[in-house]
């Protein structure tokens, strides 16, 4: 298992420097928000906590829920704010 | 309903293959821009998938948690998102990657108490869950700083124990891999884990409070790339899929851009984490005498700029404190009006960081087109009659071009002082962020309109109004 893990991580490190090599600096601030609310993916990593039973005592669940508070705003907040800076990039009318 | 050969666990994986293809596809379309905003939303579309993956299994316990938690999370984070003004974007980034770090630690935390203290798992799971809590607290934390230096809740200098600094650091690092190295080892205790923590978040102050206004969004995207990587662990340590790559996609992407950003300030990621730089301090001062300037009124200004034939802006900082964007766009619109050519050149980290200074102008619909890069203005620039500099000072210091002294030394800079005059537009003469003279205030060609931005700005506008209806009637 842990073999097969490390070598997904590695290709994905690939993967993720590919992606991104060439970007205009002016889509950097846009860009930075738009990985950041990617990593918001831990949310998955709460979830799986409490949809498991693996968070059991009430002090593993108040941390859980935290935690998937914490990794549901990342994500929404995330996507949400890299929307409204892409928004104002589009041509109101094409020339 | 599923084929015989597909278990539950094979189908949610599948998923997970959907969802981060999707991710790749998305970030490919962000480096774009004109599928950039496709890309954000196909991403969004993957974090979807991945989520409903994730709660497809037979049994699920607490429901209402998990709802709660997502809805509670939604709320908070939609409201942020766009409330938030766009001068705001840098802290409420910073922000949003510190809760990401901050659930990555406890997801840690409750792993740990889940299994007595690593005590029935594998040993790389202990490792790679304590390597997430350490970066995951670091994230936090580093996150939380940033934003109050940036919301202005603290000081924006850099705040150092001098040279003790890096020992400090040393020792911090020291503590934090000694108290890792004995819960991987077996330590069950879970008070060693809270000083993991407890560890890891004073590390993440010190890391981030010594570091001044100017580094501090290659420090916001270095703790992004660092959520990344904990999230990542993380997944290794879930065995999840998802997690896993989407995790280390973000790590790397984030490190690259990173070394993008800090490579435009001409800056190394080093030199910006050891700190000292960026706000005032004990920098050479050039002499500490005011070199004399010229200063001028708003209706100067109006007329040289109605004269002109070409205008070329340079935005700063100060137009984006004051929300004078709009204002701009006004004047510029009326100077477009009489046949002035008028350009906007962009430093790549005009703002609080790069690209920020695009996302403002846009907002106030200034046409995408007229929105240059150094490299393509600076040649135009000894042709062009005005250079309108507002709140915007280390770009464009000559200094940086034929200093050897200055610490700006060696960052490209908008070569606004060959232009055939210069107007500047500035509060006061107190330096800029990096804290350094600038010659080009007191160039015999540039004049300085002091005042706060917008108001300078409006005012000009109104002394314009009449001047370009004359302009545009003479022939």
């Amino acid at each position: 298992m842990l073999v097969t893990s490390l070598g997904t991580l590695v290709l994905a490190g690939f993967v993720g420097y590919a992606v991104i090599s060439k970007v205009p600096t002016t889509l950097h601030t846009p860009l930075m928000s738009g990985t950041n609310a990617i990593h918001g993916i831990v949310v998955l990593g709460g979830i799986l906590l409490l949809a498991t039973g693996a968070a059991t005592g009430t002090f593993d669940k108040v941390l859980a829920v935290v935690a998937v508070i914490f990794g549901t705003v990342n994500v929404v907040g995330g996507f949400v704010v890299t929307d409204r800076m892409l928004e104002m990039f589009k041509p109101k009318d094409r020339r | 309903m599923l084929p015989a050969f597909m278990t539950e666990a094979a189908f949610r994986d599948l998923l997970y293959i959907v969802s981060f293809a999707l991710f790749i596809t998305g970030l490919s379309g962000l480096t774009g821009p004109t599928t950039a905003v496709r890309g954000n939303r196909i991403a969004a579309a993957g974090m979807a998938v991945a989520v409903v993956a994730t709660l497809l299994r037979p049994t699920v316990s607490n429901w209402g948690l998990i709802l709660l938690g997502v809805a509670l999370g939604a709320v908070i984070g939609l409201v942020s998102a766009r409330r938030v003004q766009m001068t705001a974007m840098p802290q409420m980034v910073a922000l949003f990657n510190g809760v990401g770090g901050g659930a990555v630690a406890l997801i840690a935390w409750v792993e740990f108490r889940g299994s007595d203290g690593f005590t029935h798992v594998a040993t790389y799971v202990a490792i790679f869950t304590v390597f997430a809590a350490i970066v995951g607290s670091v994230s936090f934390w580093g996150s939380i700083f940033a934003f109050s230096k940036l919301q202005g809740l603290i000081t924006g200098n850099p705040v150092t124990v001098g040279r003790l600094q890096v020992p400090l650091n040393a020792v911090l690092v020291a503590i934090t891999v000694a108290c890792a190295t004995a819960i991987v080892a077996g330590g069950d205790g879970e008070l060693l884990f809270v000083a993991l923590l407890v560890a890891g978040a004073v590390l993440g102050a010190a890391l981030v409070l010594p570091i001044g206004g100017a580094d501090m969004p290659v420090v916001i995207s270095l703790l992004n790339a660092f959520t990344g990587l904990s999230a990542a662990a993380t997944g290794v340590a879930l065995n999840n899929t998802a997690l896993i790559v989407a995790g280390m996609i973000v790590g790397a992407s984030g490190t690259l851009l990173t070394q993008q950003m800090a490579a435009a300030m001409n800056r190394s990621i080093r030199s910006v984490v050891a700190g000292g730089f960026g706000g005032t301090g004990e920098l050479p001062a050039g002499g500490g005498e005011a070199a004399p300037v010229r200063s001028t009124s708003a209706a100067d200004v109006a007329i040289q700029l109605a004269y002109a034939s070409q205008v070329v802006i340079v935005p700063g900082y100060g137009l984006a404190v004051s929300q004078a964007q709009h204002a701009l766009r006004q004047m510029t619109k009326l100077l477009e009006a009489s046949g002035v050519i008028v350009k906007y050149a962009i430093h790549p980290v005009a703002g609080r960081m790069p690209g920020h200074m695009n996302v403002l102008l846009a907002e106030a619909e200034v046409p995408y087109d007229q929105l240059t890069e150094p490299d393509e203005i600076n040649p135009e620039l000894p042709r062009t009659d005005v250079a309108l500099v507002i709140g915007a000072n280390d770009v464009v210091n000559p200094d940086a071009r034929s200093n050897p002294q200055s610490p700006l030394y060696g960052m490209p800079i908008l070569d606004v002082d060959k232009a055939g005059s210069i107007i500047v537009l500035k509060r006061s003469m107190r330096s800029g962020y990096a804290g350094v003279e600038n010659p080009l205030f007191s160039d015999p060609k540039t004049a300085m309109l002091f005042g706060d931005a917008k108001t300078s700005i409006t005012d000009i506008t109104e002394a314009l109004t009449p001047l370009v209806g004359a302009a545009a009637a003479t022939p």
